[in-house]
């Protein structure tokens, strides 16, 4: 558990705010310059705040009404920067190595053969950082923080320099740390996908101050969450397989709740693509709907429902070990009786590539 | 002395070109951690007086030589407030080539300092505190994160101060004077043949040999500031 209390002023920004991330994912949302990396490095330790207070687990890292303040090195919290961060001069080996000759030994303590078959950066081990994909640099610098055995995790948009397939990929292994570990983690992001996806807690902060705060189901459905998480609108990415060209020239994807079809033509079977999904396109029903136009159904089965703020909620939805976020009314949730753990059939009205950031819109129904 | 020899050089002109390749190397080695460690300083850290310590750094290239050279004198000489209590413990520097050794080092010390200090400047510091996160501590991230990173830097300010020391002429004959065999550098050396009629040949044999020890110098250091500067960049 990380107790954060924090007072500090830059020029004429002024962040005041307290509050606890509990084991999971707590994600920090708020728009740029909300105050988000001020308090990251806080808890890192890269930054003094004015006043403040953290503790880690039960250790004061930093208190200013008692002048403690324990130096980054000491902390070990892993930080995973948006730029990532990475020893241009060592190798990929070196690189992840870098932390874990420097953390206490200890029988739990990841290992770099563990750490790299997770990640998927095994066959990357020799190379240098200028040599590695945008992903890859990515998976490093995750690697990397992870092996020095931290006992929180800084994730500060770790993604935000991907492309959405890029993204479909790692997100997994984001998910696997967060249920694995079982370490904090502060997530900070500006995509509400990804908080949708992968967030326990939820932080929202405006303008230096906390909005709200607490379990994410909880934390959406308050009005304040409207204000900062504003109109965009969520949804989910959906990571599919090509399977190839169906007769009438629509593309097969598979995904883990079923085939998707797209009017994408150019796909390579085999190829890896992420589907972005909006939650406003998903209809929700409880039987195989029949004698109907849109070809997209998938499998699925609800894992939590969270109100929103006015008539709608937002079901969050298990394919396996992928999710899909559905907006339906809360009227809906009552008629349908719609709970975690309900199998349900999500019928999809609008894909898009993600790859390529190419709309196939209007799949045709 | 073969080389010598072969270059035709009279026995004086050859101990002026080994004395100041001894001069030039010794000042070079004996400030470059003076020089990392000002560089380092300037271009990281906030103090008071910063400014003047800045300043202070770069007095040699904008004063006269001859300006230099005396206020060495001052200091280092016998009856220096320096030089004095040195003497006491049998370290004399006026008049010795150690002296010249110094009055090169502080001559090409704002050349090596700025080339350190900028090169130190180019590193990302985010860097140096994503090693911190790791658990490294200020001088383990120093010793493989920004010394590794710099080490181009640090050989371009090592290869400037070493031409620079190689070539100094004003402090050194003010402060160590002009004697053959003892305080004659390669430029000295130069100065005093110029004055003898009939040792235009050895002149511009002198002369040949500085351009050709400032080109090898240059040259080698190009090439190995590419070898480090390609390994960082990773191309293995």
């Amino acid at each position: 558990m990380l107790e954060i209390e924090l007072h500090h002023r830059i020029e004429d920004f002024t962040l005041d705010l307290a509050f606890t991330a509990p084991a999971g994912l707590t994600a920090l949302f708020g728009r740029s310059g909300a105050g988000k990396s001020t308090i990251a490095q806080s808890v890192a330790g890269l930054l003094r705040p004015e006043r403040g207070r953290i503790v880690l687990g039960g250790e004061v890292l930093l208190d200013s009404a008692r002048g403690i303040f324990v130096p980054p090195q000491r902390r070990r919290i892993g930080y995973v920067f948006q730029d990532a961060r990475l020893f241009p001069h060592l190798s990929v080996r070196q690189n992840l190595i870098y932390g874990q000759k420097l953390a206490p030994r200890s029988l739990t303590a990841p290992q770099l053969d563990e750490i790299a078959d997770l990640l998927g950066i095994a066959p990357l081990l020799n190379r240098r950082p200028a040599h590695l994909s945008g992903g890859e640099v990515a998976r490093v610098a995750l690697g990397r923080a992870l092996l020095a055995n931290p006992r929180a995790l800084i994730l500060d948009e770790p993604l935000s320099a991907l492309d959405p397939a890029r993204k479909a990929e790692i997100l997994p292994y984001l998910e696997g740390l967060r249920d694995r570990f079982g370490l904090p983690i502060l997530y900070i992001s500006h995509a509400p996908e990804e908080l949708a996806r992968l967030a326990t807690t939820l932080v929202l902060i405006e303008g230096g101050q906390l909005r709200a705060a607490g379990p994410v189901a909880e934390v959406f459905a308050t009005p304040a969450a409207a204000a900062v998480l504003g109109p965009r609108e969520i949804g989910a990415i959906l990571a599919g397989t090509v399977a190839g060209a169906e007769p009438d020239g629509l593309m097969r994807v598979e995904t883990a709740g079923g085939p998707i079809f797209l009017d994408q033509p150019g796909l390579v079977p085999g190829q890896r693509i992420g589907l972005h999904i909006h939650a406003s396109d998903v209809t929700l029903a409880l039987t195989r709907p029949e004698g109907i136009s849109a070809l997209n159904l998938l499998q699925a089965r609800i894992s939590e429902v969270i109100e929103a703020p006015g008539a709608s909620a937002h079901v969050r939805l298990d394919l396996g070990d992928q999710r899909l976020l559905a907006k339906v009314t809360r009227r809906s949730v009552a008629a349908l009786g719609l709970r975690p753990g309900l199998p349900v059939w999500a019928l999809v009205k609008s894909v898009s590539m993600a790859a390529e950031d190419v709309t196939a819109r209007g799949t045709p129904g | 002395m073969s080389l010598t020899e072969a270059l035709g050089l009279p026995p004086e002109a050859a101990q002026a070109v080994l004395l100041s390749l001894r001069v030039a190397l010794v000042a070079v080695l004996a400030s470059l951690p003076a020089g990392l460690f000002t560089a380092y300083a300037l271009a990281r850290w906030e103090f008071p007086g910063k400014s003047l310590v800045n300043g202070l750094v770069h007095l040699p290239l904008i004063l006269p030589p001859v300006v230099t050279g005396y206020l060495l004198l001052l200091t280092f000489g016998r009856t220096g407030w320096l030089g004095a209590p040195l003497a006491d413990l049998g370290i004399v520097l006026a008049f010795r080539w150690t002296g010249a050794a110094l009055a090169a080092a502080i001559m090409a010390f704002p050349l090596m300092v700025r080339a350190i200090r900028l090169a130190i400047e180019a590193v990302d510091p985010g860097l140096e505190e994503a090693a911190a996160t790791l658990g490294a501590s200020t001088p383990r991230i120093f010793a493989t994160i920004t010394l590794p990173l710099i080490l181009p830097g640090i050989l371009a300010g090592a290869v400037l101060a070493f031409a620079k020391a190689m070539g100094e002429f004003g402090a050194t004959i003010t402060f160590v004077s002009n004697i053959p065999g003892q305080t004659q550098t390669l430029p000295t050396a130069i100065y005093s043949f110029l004055q003898v009629p009939g040792a235009e040949a050895t002149v511009a044999r002198l002369v040949l040999v500085a351009v050709a020890v400032a080109m090898v110098a240059l040259v080698l250091s190009e090439w190995v500031a590419r070898r480090v500067a390609a390994r960082i960049k990773g191309a293995r």
